[in-house]
């Protein structure tokens, strides 16, 4: 078990490196920093200085030292639209993306999970056919439209929502907060939901199909030539079997969440820092594309080590080694 | 008296295999199901449409010279203010709505074959010579494909595209534009391809007919192509008609949130992203009829995959 | 002599399908008395297991019952609700599968599912409830059974597992247990440890088993009387050595010369020609008559039921002898 958790964090370590490497390569070689920083009267010697200055002429490798020391330290130098530090603009947005992350996540957990259990055991209700057709809608429309639906029948046609903003925030200091205040909660339901969407029907048809897949298997065949009731066999032996390889992949689909926060951040004008990252690639604005780039690399990474360790815990077989009777 | 019209064992063969396929379970749960006929109706009117545009279509909304601006913000032609001539009413720039909806949609296939035919080129390629080679090129490529997996496809497609951008500045034509776009969504898509493929060639690569050609002495890109790739086909079909949909919603996507196609060649994405401007004052049908084709395409592809792997599953019937 | 604890009368089971409805059990009808082994034995397909699984209660949809009788102690049991039917499932009938590693939830502790059956059939909770469990393991022949109480399924090997899994099955005292293919999955080796605790369950609980099974050796080691199943119906059934001693229908001769002899010197086996048939196309009459190497005249169009013969009963028209079924084969 040791070898496995080793391997893994190796394996973690890697990918931050190549993609540290990437952001790199991007933050230095693509686009010219010196050209974005000054005007068109600065003269070429004044250029040359600011280039040792920085130290552009240095070998690759110390660059690429410095690189990742800065990064250490949360410094990737200034945006080039903004003109100010990319760790404070990124730091400012980051509590209205992982709210909003966070609070869609649960949703579709606490919505998903319920309905994939019910669709599994009442495979013909009319109850489960809706479920189904809510989340084949859900898995299909990119999730712009549903975003964009949402806002016309809710904010648009009903008025009960806002389409835009975050609402009142509160400050915490190092964190700023929209879910204390009715403004705030009230901003961050449409949002959630089309963010949401896509993982909770995802969720409900893993749940769904997983459950149905045990409900097939010889144990469970057993605990009912053991006369075992119906509640224990599906909510104590199915549920528990069904719910470890899903636990598993809601936890991965986080990092898609975060990923898929750039298009709902811009259809509800979120102030976070997907829509930052998004004005970035259209300003082609390298430093907050690259540091955005790591940040998010470094999120999903340990997210997949946090899952890969769960995983461990969860399931008996790879916890303990079989020892021969 | 008459002699009845021989019929050759080619055509009886023929017309067996065609009355065993309509008999077999997989066309009568497609029989059965009401909704996967409706779907698949609907998404061939889609792309029956989208390919027949230069034909169908009542006005040409990329030719910007016939474009009048006091056509702009027409309603449908239901409405009391409507106009016969743009059924479906136009939007900011004058253009009819109808029309950009089947040119946009041609746009949006033709991104989304591309993309896709890249990367399966890519994938397979990649793939093939993974699973031949072996060794530390092998290692190469799949770590590469690991890497590249704990990305979705969007920030990945993202950010080929700002490199892109700082790479050769803003002010791009059209075609750059495309070209831009179908190595953004073909990058992001390369690895199932690869992985896939990668594994075929593992297990051909050791079967003794591989072994035979080798030892003859056949050049391993002709053993490649003549004997693996062929073996590959089926799977890697399955996953292009699934990357298929998938290239054409991140397109839409690309393009909702601004740097996919621009506005003077829209695409249906294009178009929703002009008139998300609009929902609030009131010209709404400019969003919601190109975002009613987008969904109803997605909706249906995707009824037809459901229906195909339920009705190819045995284990949940 | 006292009642059998399990009868089955005229039992079918159907499954419906999209080409027909299949009869995968026709017309089957024996019993079982308090404490024997009654040995099922046939090939893949003969009707065996759903048998087995209609007696329980267990078949799944779209099979079905459609007609005839199961009496527990005499009450019926075919069409009970389901509650009704729940509590009968493992406090008077038990039932054994064939794969244990996967007959246990790999989730779950072995202590944990023992005492879970344990409480929900009795009024027994907590430690006392451990302490049955243990003395289960114990009686099944587990060694340190309060150690390994705790342990996981994939933590004892095979026959260990099956051991397991028959003390789930015992642990309410069930009259009767079905035990499906119990040693199929296993070693040669551990199959005859398995075997023989099942013969002592048997004797030192007063229970009944039903043990269903293609291998005539175990049928052989452990049954007191068997029947023989042939496409959906029961061809023979008799005490064990008689059967397997002195077969009479043509099917029966045909699986016992089958079998290799220690004691003979034959150079080939014998082999019964052609294979069973599926249940889309089983023949009229009697279904064996197409294989049968003493086919006659009545073979193809009237199905013989159970005579008795000796102290067998056979399905078969060569040892009819009342005069009704006689005319019919003029």
């Amino acid at each position: 078990m040791l070898a496995f958790v080793l391997r893994r964090a190796v394996q973690a370590v890697l990918v931050m490196i190549v993609v540290a490497l990437i952001a790199f390569t991007l933050f230095r070689f693509v686009g010219d920093p010196i050209n974005q920083m000054v005007g068109i009267e600065t003269s070429a010697q004044e250029r040359e200085a600011l280039r040792q200055q920085l130290g552009l002429n240095d070998s690759v490798v110390v660059q690429f030292a410095h690189f990742i020391w800065g990064a250490a330290h949360f410094d990737f130098g200034a945006s080039y639209q903004f003109k100010q530090p990319v760790v404070d603009l990124i730091a400012e947005r980051f509590p209205a993306t992982m709210e909003l992350s966070l609070v869609s996540a649960l949703l579709s957990l606490l919505l998903g999970i319920p309905m994939g259990v019910y669709t599994a055991l009442h495979r013909t209700s009319w109850l489960s056919r809706f479920f189904l057709t809510v989340s084949l809608v859900g898995i299909s429309l990119p999730t712009f439209l549903i975003g964009i639906l949402l806002i016309f029948v809710f904010a648009v046609t009903l008025g009960w929502l806002p389409s835009f903003g975050r609402g009142d925030v509160v400050d915490l200091g190092f964190w700023t907060t929209g879910l204390l205040t009715k403004s705030g909660l009230r901003a961050i339901i449409l949002p959630a939901v089309t963010l949401g969407l896509f993982q909770m029907a995802l969720i409900m048809r893993l749940v769904r199909s997983e459950m149905i897949e045990v409900l097939r298997t010889d144990y469970i065949k057993f605990a009912r030539a053991r006369g075992l009731p119906d509640r224990i066999v599906y909510f104590g032996h199915a549920l528990k079997n069904t719910l470890v390889p899903v636990m598993t992949i809601a936890g991965l689909q986080f990092g898609s969440i975060i990923a898929f926060a750039i298009i709902t951040e811009t259809v509800f004008q979120w102030p976070g820092m997907g829509l930052l990252f998004l004005k970035a690639v259209q300003n082609a604005d390298i430093p907050i594309m690259s540091a955005y780039l790591l940040l998010v690399a470094a999120i999903y990474v340990a997210i997949n080590l946090v899952v890969d360790l769960l995983y461990v815990v969860v399931d008996p077989r790879i916890r303990i080694d079989a020892r021969a009777a | 008296m008459d002699m009845p019209p021989v019929e050759t064992t080619e055509d009886t063969d023929q017309s067996q295999r065609l009355a065993t396929f309509l008999d077999s379970d997989v066309v009568y749960s497609f029989r059965q199901s009401k909704v996967t006929v409706l779907a698949a109706i609907v998404m061939l009117a889609i792309v029956l449409g989208a390919v027949l545009a230069p034909w169908v279509a009542p006005h040409d909304p990329y030719d910007l010279k016939s474009l009048n601006l006091l056509d702009a913000h027409t309603p449908p032609a239901w409405a009391s203010d409507g106009d016969v001539r743009f059924l479906l009413g136009t939007d900011d720039q004058g253009r009819d709505v109808f029309s950009t909806i089947l040119y946009g949609s041609r746009l949006s296939l033709a991104v989304g074959m591309l993309s896709v035919a890249l990367a399966a080129a890519l994938g397979i390629a990649l793939g093939l010579i993974a699973g031949y080679v072996g060794g530390s090129l092998d290692a190469l490529i799949m770590r590469a494909a690991d890497v590249q997996l704990t990305f979705p496809a969007i920030l990945i497609a993202l950010l080929i595209d700002g490199t892109a951008r700082a790479l050769f500045g803003q002010y791009r034509d059209e075609s750059t534009t495309i070209w831009v776009l179908v190595l953004s969504i073909g990058l992001s898509f390369w690895v199932q391809y690869a992985r896939t493929v990668r594994g075929l060639t593992f297990v051909e690569r050791n079967k003794d007919y591989v072994l035979a050609a080798r030892l003859i002495g056949i050049r391993p890109g002709l053993i490649l192509m003549r004997h693996i790739l062929p073996n590959v086909v089926g799977p890697v079909l399955v996953i292009i008609t699934i990357n298929l949909a998938l290239a054409i919603i991140l397109e839409a996507t690309l393009s909702f949130l601004g740097v996919g196609l621009s506005p003077t060649e829209p695409s249906l994405g294009t178009m929703i992203r002009i008139g998300n401007n609009y929902l609030f004052s009131g010209e709404r049908w400019i969003a919601i009829f190109p975002g009613i084709t987008l969904a109803a395409l997605v909706l249906s592809v995707n009824l037809i995959g459901d229906w195909l792997r339920d009705a190819l599953n045995p284990k949940l019937r | 002599m006292s009642e059998p604890i399990l009868s089955v009368r005229h039992l079918c089971v159907e499954i419906p399908g999209r080409h027909g409805t299949l009869v995968a059990v026709n017309d089957v009808s024996f019993d079982v008395a308090r404490g024997e082994v009654l040995g099922v034995v046939g090939e893949s397909g003969a009707g065996k297991s759903l048998t087995g699984s209609a007696i329980i209660g267990l078949l799944e949809p779209p099979g079905r019952i459609a007609g005839g009788e199961i009496r527990l102690a005499g009450k019926r049991i075919d069409h009970l609700p389901p509650e009704a039917m729940r509590r009968i499932r493992g406090k008077r009938i038990g039932m054994v599968f064939q794969d244990p590693l996967t007959s246990l939830n790999p989730l779950y502790r072995i202590s944990e599912q023992l005492i879970e059956t344990i409480a929900v059939h009795t009024n027994c909770r907590g430690a006392e409830a451990r302490r049955r469990a243990i003395a289960l393991l114990t009686e099944v022949g587990l060694p340190a059974a309060e150690a390994r109480i705790d342990h996981y399924p994939h933590q004892f090997s095979g026959g260990m597992r099956q051991r397991v899994v028959v003390a789930l099955a015992l642990a309410a005292d069930p009259e009767l247990v079905i035990a499906d293919e119990p040693t199929t999955a296993l070693d040669v080796s551990v199959q005859a440890q398995i075997i023989a605790l099942l013969k002592r369950l048997c004797r030192e609980r007063g229970m009944a088993i039903m043990l269903i099974t293609h291998d005539m050796g175990v049928i052989a080691e452990a049954a007191n009387r068997m029947a023989v199943m042939y496409a959906g119906r029961i061809v023979e059934i008799g005490s064990a050595r008689d059967v397997i001693g002195k077969p009479l229908h043509p099917y029966s001769v045909g699986l016992m010369g089958s079998i290799p002899k220690l004691d003979s010197d034959l150079d080939r086996l014998v082999q019964i020609s052609g294979s069973m048939p599926r249940l889309t196309s089983i023949p009229p009459g009697c279904p064996f008559h197409p294989r049968c190497p003493r086919v006659f005249a009545p073979c193809s169009n009237k199905r013989p039921e159970l005579t008795a013969c000796g102290q067998s009963q056979v399905a078969c028209w060569l040892y009819e002898t009342s005069p009704s079924s006689a005319e019919a084969a003029q």
